[in-house]
């Protein structure tokens, strides 16, 4: 398997590891034993001198900044005035972000739940071909999976403003197929455009974080016993019933992950929005970028950043513990 | 569905074809998966395509949107464009040292972690993880009112600081899972060879992670080069190569950033492929 691969299954497995470190705190303190190498003349310092050039760069520019971040959301003041604050914090700077751009907050998640549930769709049978059905070609399938990370995201998003032109083969083939007379009528495209359209903006997404999708699917099948399966339809499963109670349940871990990995990025993203979109249709990470380098209004700015933050934490948190508990049932 | 079972064995497919109805859409129900399989494959491929195939243009306007007519102008002046090729520099110069910089932190922090357990090892762990899972929006604001704050003039230093910052937990799980599959047993061997744990470190665990930080480094260079929103939030004025590409958006696209995006396309597909034999090589050696 190819470094970047591995990297990205890697990070569907730290999803399950921060996972399982949550449910194992829940049910026990302390305890657990580990099956796993301890270094060779380990001291009790040792490990605690490697982590800490790490883990100070970690804490001075990742954690730091967000203590930072929420500071500067309670500022009052202007860029030129200078800001400054004041205790308790001007509190006004979150309700008014939130009755003026609640739009955009709510196009951010739908976008990028969409985009996820299409991620989910198109995944799952490319994982599931490349677990099971590859063979020999298995490796060059994950780095054709891949493949896409190889050239720039802008170069890549951009090309879509190419292939979803107003006159493009894509555009005509669905116009002549009356798609784009369905979608304009459920309001993902306008009359026989795609381009600057939510479906264009969607379908931008959807591509630029498929991969994230495909290989923790595809790390999960992978380790699953085809067998399984087959026992299950000796037990006179219809293959439907043994999908849906056996392949699926396994790869519940890989789902999780793959869902978090997509959904996470694409609810921030804000390249596609404007590069495959229009002012009309922006998302939270536009007015973000936005309200610092046009309106520099950092407080503002600051207040939908920490509310960004805290919607995902809360969506992903009630997420995994849902996901968690079907997975044990 | 009806294909979920996976023929691994020839005993396995015959069990399937006995169980399973005849009908006229059998062949397309036992090909659906590999049939929609390549389909995604070539959603995934067609932006790549076009990528290629327009650096071949030669645009009719500003943008190269519209095909025109062939033309190899772009890829014969390469540095046309004022400022690319300063961008492309500064951005191959901050991957260079970010991914230095990411990799020799990471893999100590990997080694920790992938070897010792330790108080504090589950919240470090979650330390590693949550860069990872915050969207790239909030890292790049919340590091820009960190360096408001300090009024640490935004620049070369600050793009830096921002890349080592989200290489590194890239760098830790992926130098971990190489950590966690190595054989104990190897350097038992050692220690029972009368190898010292310096050199057993040196000559037997050592190289045998060695590939698990070279992965590592290729996937920092890569997100390090490629990245755009946590740059664009602390870049001041300087301008990498992404953010080139981001400005030229709304001035008018060259052909050259095609160019660059189909080379950066083979280069890293060679890579990865010389990677791939490699590593077969070595398995077939084993």
């Amino acid at each position: 398997m190819s470094s970047a691969s591995t990297a990205s299954i890697g990070i569907g497995e730290e999803f399950e590891e921060v996972q399982r470190g949550r449910r194992n705190r829940n049910r026990k303190k302390g305890g657990g034993g580990s099956t796993e190498a301890t270094a060779v003349g380990s001291s009790r310092w040792t490990p605690y001198a490697l982590l800490t050039p790490g883990f100070l760069w970690l804490a001075i520019f990742f954690v730091v900044p967000t203590i930072t971040l929420i500071f500067t959301s309670l500022y009052v003041g202007s860029l030129d005035q200078g800001y400054s604050f004041t205790f308790p914090g001007e509190w006004a700077t979150y309700s008014n972000a939130i009755s003026e751009y609640w739009p955009q907050f709510l196009r951010s998640f739908v976008f990028a739940g969409l985009a996820t549930v299409f991620c989910l769709l198109l995944a799952y049978p490319l994982a599931y071909f490349i677990a099971f059905r590859s063979g020999r070609w298995k490796a060059a399938m994950l780095v054709l999976v891949i493949a896409p990370f190889f050239t720039s995201f802008l170069i890549r998003t951009l090309a879509w403003k190419t292939i979803l032109a107003d006159d493009s083969p894509v555009v005509r083939a669905m116009s002549f197929l009356h798609i784009t007379d369905v979608l304009s009528a459920i309001g993902l495209t306008e009359g026989q455009r795609v381009l600057n359209t939510p479906l264009a903006v969607v379908l931008g997404l959807t591509y630029n974080f498929l991969p994230f999708m495909v290989l923790p699917l595809y790390a999960s099948l992978d380790r699953m016993d085809p067998r399984l399966v087959e026992a299950a339809q000796d037990l006179y499963s219809s293959p439907w019933t043994a999908f849906r109670k056996v392949t699926w349940k396994l790869s519940m871990p890989g789902v999780v992950a793959g869902t978090l990995l997509t959904f996470i990025p694409a609810a921030g993203d804000y390249i596609n929005a404007e590069l495959l979109g229009t002012t009309k249709i922006r998302m939270i990470g536009n007015v973000i970028q936005d309200q610092f380098f046009v309106i520099t209004d950092y407080p503002t700015a600051s207040a939908l950043s920490v509310m960004l933050m805290l919607v995902i934490l809360v969506m992903v948190t009630i997420y995994v513990r849902r996901a968690g508990t079907e997975e044990l049932v | 569905m009806a294909t979920l079972t996976a023929p691994t064995s020839a005993a396995s497919s015959s069990v399937q074809i006995r169980k399973r109805p005849g009908g006229p859409f059998r062949w397309i129900r036992s090909r659906i998966i590999p049939i929609i399989g390549v389909g995604v494959l070539f959603y995934m491929f067609l932006p790549i395509f076009v990528v290629v195939v327009m650096s071949f243009n030669d645009p009719a306007g500003r943008y190269n949107y519209t095909w025109n007519h062939f033309s190899t102008q772009a890829w014969t002046n390469f540095c046309g464009v004022a400022g690319m090729c300063d961008a492309l520099v500064l951005s191959l110069f901050i991957g260079v040292v970010a991914t230095a910089g990411a990799v020799v932190l990471g893999t100590l922090v990997a080694f920790a972690i992938g070897r010792y357990r330790f108080r504090g090892r589950a919240s470090g762990n979650l330390l590693v993880f949550m860069p990872m899972a915050t969207p790239e929006v909030v890292m790049g604001s919340s590091l820009l009112t960190l360096f408001v704050t300090l009024s640490f003039a935004t620049g070369v230093t600050t793009i830096l600081i921002a890349h080592i910052m989200f290489c590194l937990s890239f760098v830790v799980v992926t130098v971990k899972a190489r950590i966690a599959s190595l054989d104990p047993r190897l350097e038992q061997a050692a220690m029972d060879l009368y190898a010292d744990e310096k050199t057993t470190f040196w000559r037997v665990t050592f190289p045998q992670v060695l590939p698990g930080i070279v992965g590592a480094s290729l996937l920092a260079f890569s997100l390090s080069f490629d990245d755009f929103i946590v740059t664009n939030f602390n870049s001041g004025s300087s301008v990498t190569f992404p953010m080139f590409v981001w400005g030229s958006a709304q001035r008018g696209t060259p052909p050259q950033i095609n160019v660059v995006g189909s080379l950066m396309f083979f280069i890293s597909l060679t890579i990865v492929i010389i990677g791939q034999v490699l590593q077969r090589r070595r398995a077939k050696q084993a």
